[in-house]
């Protein structure tokens, strides 16, 4: 179909198509394969739009090309209505995107979750990301009935069993088992801080295969909790990502830190975006720098960027951060009879040419 | 033009959520701004209590679940279904008063340092979400202690401390209000006939 040459991690009889099963791979998805090959892994986060169009989930995404390994949809973060995140997903996936599905249990009982994790196995969704989710307080619809009929423990060990035993949490068999890479969200910055290492480790045993992190704007509060993980073992056994983000100025850092549950943003941080000239600018360099320092961190094998509302500065961080060290993720391309028609796309539209054969005969007859 | 004006004036700017927030403050009665699972349960005083003798607690409900295993027979002789009315509104009332209980009907308070996982206001039985405060205050309440700060705290005095550690399946509903003492010795017998005829 496409006759450029196919790009790494990309299934030649198609873009959206799955890649070919690895051994000790569980999924066929293409972030499964960047992590398990050892490179630095970048993940962002899309924005959800308010919008029944597909065109604006695409330009969201466009933003992210050849600069992350992974896109989040989310699963109406802070219980903020958006479009679901199985919807993003199937749009994503149909044009080759590397998706991680989110699932929150906020929303969604253990019937409906479970039918998701199929028809989004089935889509070719090769990530998929267990959450409890916000409270229905949080967000825009206090009124919501909160479900919370699993957690995000009892929904990785069910998720887990869907793929690995092939059967429903009744034990009804499954014909064919979702093939998805696992993942989970960690939040080190929230008390109690001796627990956390260890509900990393009841997360993994529940089947959680990569992790990613709530905003990290402390460095010292990290290499803490890596160092306890290490000492479990656990490093080895799961992926952990990062999460990091720009902050758009003082004003928003404080108040994300009191309206945003679970975000720990230091005062040293907020001091520095008040001292600075230009605060979005600085928080953006903040974003970077942290980002250097994280990487260094034994343990960590990538970063997954949240810049909620500046996501066309993604592309800019990745970059001056180098974390890639030269790699280019998949990034979208028009096969080679697409990039044709665009180039003339301008000439047949209105140029008035007729290219019939027999019009084309006529004029070369009549020169 | 004018009628990019008329479709200003026919889409309200405001949302759902903005009206239900603005008309809150005109209501005459004003709900605290808490969870309706919270205005259910009783201060926390008492399950706070019982979080900090957690160690005692554990070593009476050893005692406790030998003695009702040790009723078996009588159990077995009036029916379990028949002695289910009774000992659940005693155990209702026990462990309502000590732990706020929410009669989910699979206790794993041993499991959770005495403290309730159901009286999260996400009710998870694993551990604590990624928003506890910087307090150890609850996301949803900001004035409640989180559930699972405590359970950590009353694990750490518990003799059986690694327990918190065992993931834990999620909540059968169909178990609600139900005795959650008389499964765990019916099961416990069950448990002991079948060892004792595999020794035999």
């Amino acid at each position: 179909m496409t006759t450029r040459p196919p790009q790494i991690d990309e299934n030649p009889a198609g873009v959206d198509l799955p890649l070919e099963p690895l051994p000790g791979h569980s999924s066929r998805g293409r972030l499964e394969r960047v992590l398990r090959r050892g490179e630095f892994a970048v993940t962002a986060e899309l924005n959800p739009p308010d919008s029944a169009n597909a065109q604006d989930v695409y330009e969201r995404a466009a933003v992210f090309d050849g600069w992350v390994d992974g896109i989040n949809a989310v699963d109406a973060s802070g219980a903020n209505c958006h479009m679901s995140s199985l919807g993003i997903c199937a749009l994503l996936t149909r044009m080759g995107y590397a998706t991680i599905m989110q699932i929150a249990c906020r929303d969604r009982n253990r019937i409906a979750i479970q039918g998701d994790v199929l028809g989004a196995a089935a889509m070719g969704v090769g990530n998929i990301m267990c959450l409890t989710g916000d409270g229905v307080q949080a967000g825009d619809q206090p009124g919501a009935k909160p479900v919370f009929d699993l957690d995000c423990m009892s929904l990785l060990e069910t998720v887990r069993t869907m793929r690995d035993e092939e059967k429903f949490l009744s034990g009804r068999k499954l014909s064919t088992a979702p093939a998805v890479f696992l993942g989970a969200a960690i939040n080190p910055f929230a008390p109690p801080y001796d627990f956390r290492p260890l509900r990393l480790a009841k997360k993994i045993a529940a089947g959680a295969q990569f992790v990613q992190s709530q905003y990290c704007y402390d460095v010292p509060m990290l290499t803490e909790y890596m160092k306890r993980v290490r000492d479990l073992g656990l490093i080895e056994n799961c992926f952990i990502l990062v999460g990091v983000g720009p902050l758009a100025s003082a004003k928003t850092a404080r108040w994300i830190r009191s309206n945003v549950p679970g975000v720990h943003i230091p005062d040293s941080v907020v001091k520095r975006l008040e001292g600075a000239e230009n605060q979005k600018q600085e928080g953006k360099r903040l974003c970077i720098d942290i980002i250097n320092e994280v990487k260094e961190i034994d343990g960590i094998s990538g970063i997954h960027v949240m810049a909620y509302r500046q996501e066309e500065y993604v592309a800019e961080i990745v970059h001056e951060s180098g974390v890639l060290k030269g790699r280019r993720p998949w990034m979208r391309e028009a096969g080679a009879d697409d990039a044709l028609v665009a180039e003339r796309l301008d000439h047949i539209l209105h140029d008035n040419a007729s290219e019939k054969p027999v019009d084309m005969v006529k004029n070369a007859n009549s020169e | 033009m004018s009628g990019n004006e008329a479709q200003k004036t026919s889409a309200p700017a405001v949302t759902q959520a903005t009206l239900v927030k603005k008309a809150r403050g005109k209501l005459a009665y004003k709900p605290a701004d808490v969870s309706p699972q919270r205005r259910l349960q009783r201060r926390y005083t008492m399950r706070l209590w019982s979080v900090r003798h957690a160690r005692f607690l554990e070593w009476v409900y050893a005692r406790f679940a030998d003695l009702f295993l040790m009723l078996h027979p009588f159990w077995n002789a009036i029916g379990y279904a028949r002695a289910e009315r009774p000992v659940k509104f005693v155990e209702r009332h026990v462990k309502g008063l000590m732990f706020d209980c929410r009669m989910c009907g699979q206790c794993v308070l041993s499991s959770t340092g005495m403290s309730c996982p159901m009286n999260c206001p996400k009710q998870l039985r694993n551990g604590p979400c990624g928003g506890v405060r910087a307090n150890g205050h609850c996301e949803v309440e900001p004035d409640m202690p989180c559930v699972w700060v405590k359970a950590w705290e009353g694990a750490q005095t518990m003799r059986a401390n690694d327990a918190i550690l065992a993931v834990q399946k999620p909540v059968d509903q169909s178990l609600r209000e139900t005795s959650a003492w008389l499964r765990v010795t019916a099961l416990a017998a069950h448990e002991r006939k079948n060892t004792s005829g595999t020794a035999a």
